[in-house]
């Protein structure tokens, strides 16, 4: 099962293309990176995948053809934004009682456990967290949904070295123990040096490359997923004639 | 994680599936806009006490003047005049500063419930979150403006009761004695009454929700909120109203119940064809009445019938009697409803469709 297909993908805002034929297979079981330079067509794309966007052109299914944004797809799909959005004035516990409540699932005793291991009070506002605390809570309510496909955009940028270092350990271990499937963007690359299986790089709104980690990397002679992807980007022509 | 089998067609376990229950999103809309609920209670709460403070020496002196007998006495008249003085100039009669300050009512609960729900979740980027969680983005939009404006509606329904004793003294219904003084209940509380306050509050909401959600911003879409609500507001009090049903239209100048009738127009006619709208031209006056030393300074009514209705004229009045006045409560409320219910369904249209 592929958790995220597209095909001829295309998301215009105005007259610019923020994202443009894009056709994508990406296979289960996986931690798939969308790594590409700000403005690339990374974020474009997640909403796309979850649903907050309608495509301007082509289709992109996920969880197996399902559409993206269906009843199905949100069921299956835990997203955490850019910044990790949460409800600052409500408290962690309300926070619990919120994504309860809108999802079918949710794994109260495992959010409950992992937020005491992380050592977030559950009476503490949400607003009132640090960055990395904030960061973690998000992540512990989208795993506690028990996705099939985890979708992060962005998780680490805000982060100080430990604190992203805890939260890509988080994600790591689902993915392993869980088997949960993963799709992570990141300007960041060494944070995906360790974690990355499947490598998509966008750039200019296009996908530039797309495979597994190991196989791209023997195949293009780079030792590791920086040097591949710094050495791809400055090869990759530049603007695109239209 | 459970061991899955995968579906032979896409989406075919998932047909089955019933949607989430309705009854979820009652927590979860109570425990995001408890503040918001909390400021409105406190706000009727305080002004309710404030009403029924202000209230209840004007039912007491109306009860002691409407029975005292006989009427014509001079402690009667004492009594009769001490409650008309203090209805006439209260402080919130139908033309006092309380009054006016209770119109803005509506649109203030409206405006600051209504305009954040959606524009605070676009403000801040919550609804990234909110909208991929299973519920599904309309539903959830759908539940919590309904449950909102359930809520909002029955709070200023049980407000609208509360003024509506307030203005029992007025609506002199139960007059045993003449003299007292009374008010249209067409008057500036009309829209403040128990079927048009929750109404009202219900447009300002749902004004504010679809704002909300087109401007995606709070401030901007409260003070668009007040002005849309403003416009509709006086619209409403400044043309339509008077039209819910066809105004009566009387030759008498002793107007049936004509001290709470609400008077919309009055004009004049010679032999059937139409002289004046208005009161009397003072050179018609000077020219006809000039006869009648100090008739000219009476009551209009006086004035006509003195020397005017001799020479010729009718005067019309056009009017929309007191006893309309609940079937006026409930046309307003009714297509306040309606309007209500339509920018709710725009509201949520617009989220699903929205793109982020």
């Amino acid at each position: 099962m592929n958790v995220l297909e597209a095909s001829g993908l295309g998301k215009r805002y105005g007259r610019t293309w923020a994202l443009r034929q894009c056709t994508l297979e990406i296979p289960a079981g996986r931690v798939a990176a969308l790594v590409g330079p700000n403005g690339a067509g990374k974020t474009t794309l997640l909403n796309l995948a979850v649903g907050l966007s309608v495509p301007s052109a082509g289709a992109v299914t996920v969880l197996g053809g399902r559409r993206a944004g269906s009843p199905a797809a949100l069921d299956g799909i835990a997203f955490v934004a850019q910044d990790t959005p949460l409800y600052k004035n409500l408290s962690v516990a309300d926070m619990i009682y919120v994504t309860r409540n809108l999802n079918r699932r949710f794994d109260r005793p495992y959010a409950k456990a992992r937020l005491d291991e992380l050592g977030i009070p559950l009476r503490r506002r949400a607003g009132k967290l640090s960055g990395g605390q904030q960061a973690q809570l998000a992540l512990t309510l989208a795993l506690a949904r028990r996705p099939r496909l985890l979708v992060l955009d962005e998780p680490v940028a805000m982060l100080d070295p430990v604190a992203r270092h805890d939260f890509m350990a988080t994600v790591l271990a689902a993915a392993s123990a869980d088997g949960v499937s993963v799709l992570l963007s990141s300007h960041v690359l060494t944070e995906l040096e360790r974690v990355a299986g499947y490598l998509i790089l966008l750039a200019r709104g296009q996908v530039r490359l797309a495979g597994e980690v190991a196989g791209l990397l023997s195949a293009h002679g780079k030792p590791s997923l920086e040097e591949l992807a710094m050495a791809y980007l400055r090869e990759s022509p530049p603007a695109v004639a239209r | 994680m459970t061991a899955r089998t995968m579906p032979a067609r896409p989406g075919e376990d998932d047909t089955g599936q019933r949607p989430l229950p309705w009854r979820r999103m009652a927590g979860v809309t109570w425990r995001q806009h408890r503040i918001a609920l909390a400021g409105v209670a406190v706000l009727l709460g305080a002004l309710a006490v404030w009403l029924w403070m202000a209230g209840t020496p004007l039912h007491h002196a109306y009860a002691a003047a409407n029975a005292c007998r006989p009427a014509s006495s001079p402690a009667c008249q004492d009594l009769l005049n001490t409650f008309n003085g203090s209805a006439t100039n209260h402080f919130m009669g139908d033309k006092g500063p309380g009054g006016v300050l209770l119109q803005l009512l509506p649109a203030l609960i409206g405006a600051f419930a209504g305009a954040p729900v959606l524009a605070r979740e676009l403000e801040t980027g919550t609804f990234r979150y909110a909208w991929t969680q299973g519920f599904g983005r309309w539903r959830w939009a759908l539940a919590k403006l309904v449950l909102l404006a359930v809520v909002l509606a029955a709070a200023t329904a049980a407000f609208g009761v509360l003024v509506s004793w307030f203005y029992q003294p007025y609506s002199g219904a139960g007059n045993q004695v003449p003299g007292l003084y009374q008010n249209s209940p067409f008057g500036d509380l009309f829209s403040l009454r128990e079927v048009t306050f929750p109404a009202w509050t219900l447009a300002a909401f749902t004004i504010g929700a679809l704002t909300g959600m087109a401007i995606r911003r709070v401030v901007p879409a409260i003070v668009a909120t007040l002005a849309a609500y403003a416009g509709l507001a006086f619209a409403t009090a400044g043309f339509l109203r008077e039209q819910y049903l066809t105004p009566l239209v009387t030759a008498s100048l002793n107007l049936p119940g004509a001290s709470n009738a609400w008077v919309l127009s009055q004009w004049s006619t010679k032999d059937g064809r139409f002289a004046f709208a208005g009161n009397p031209p003072d050179s018609l006056l000077n020219q006809l009445c000039s006869s009648a030393p100090g008739s000219k300074d009476g009551p209009p009514g006086d004035v006509f019938a003195q020397c005017l209705a001799p020479h010729g004229y009718t005067q019309w009045i056009s009017y929309q009697p007191a006893s309309r006045f609940w079937p006026f409560q409930w046309i307003e409320g009714g297509w306040l409803l309606g309007l209500s219910a339509l920018l709710i369904a725009a509201t949520v249209w617009l989220v699903r469709r929205r793109a982020a």
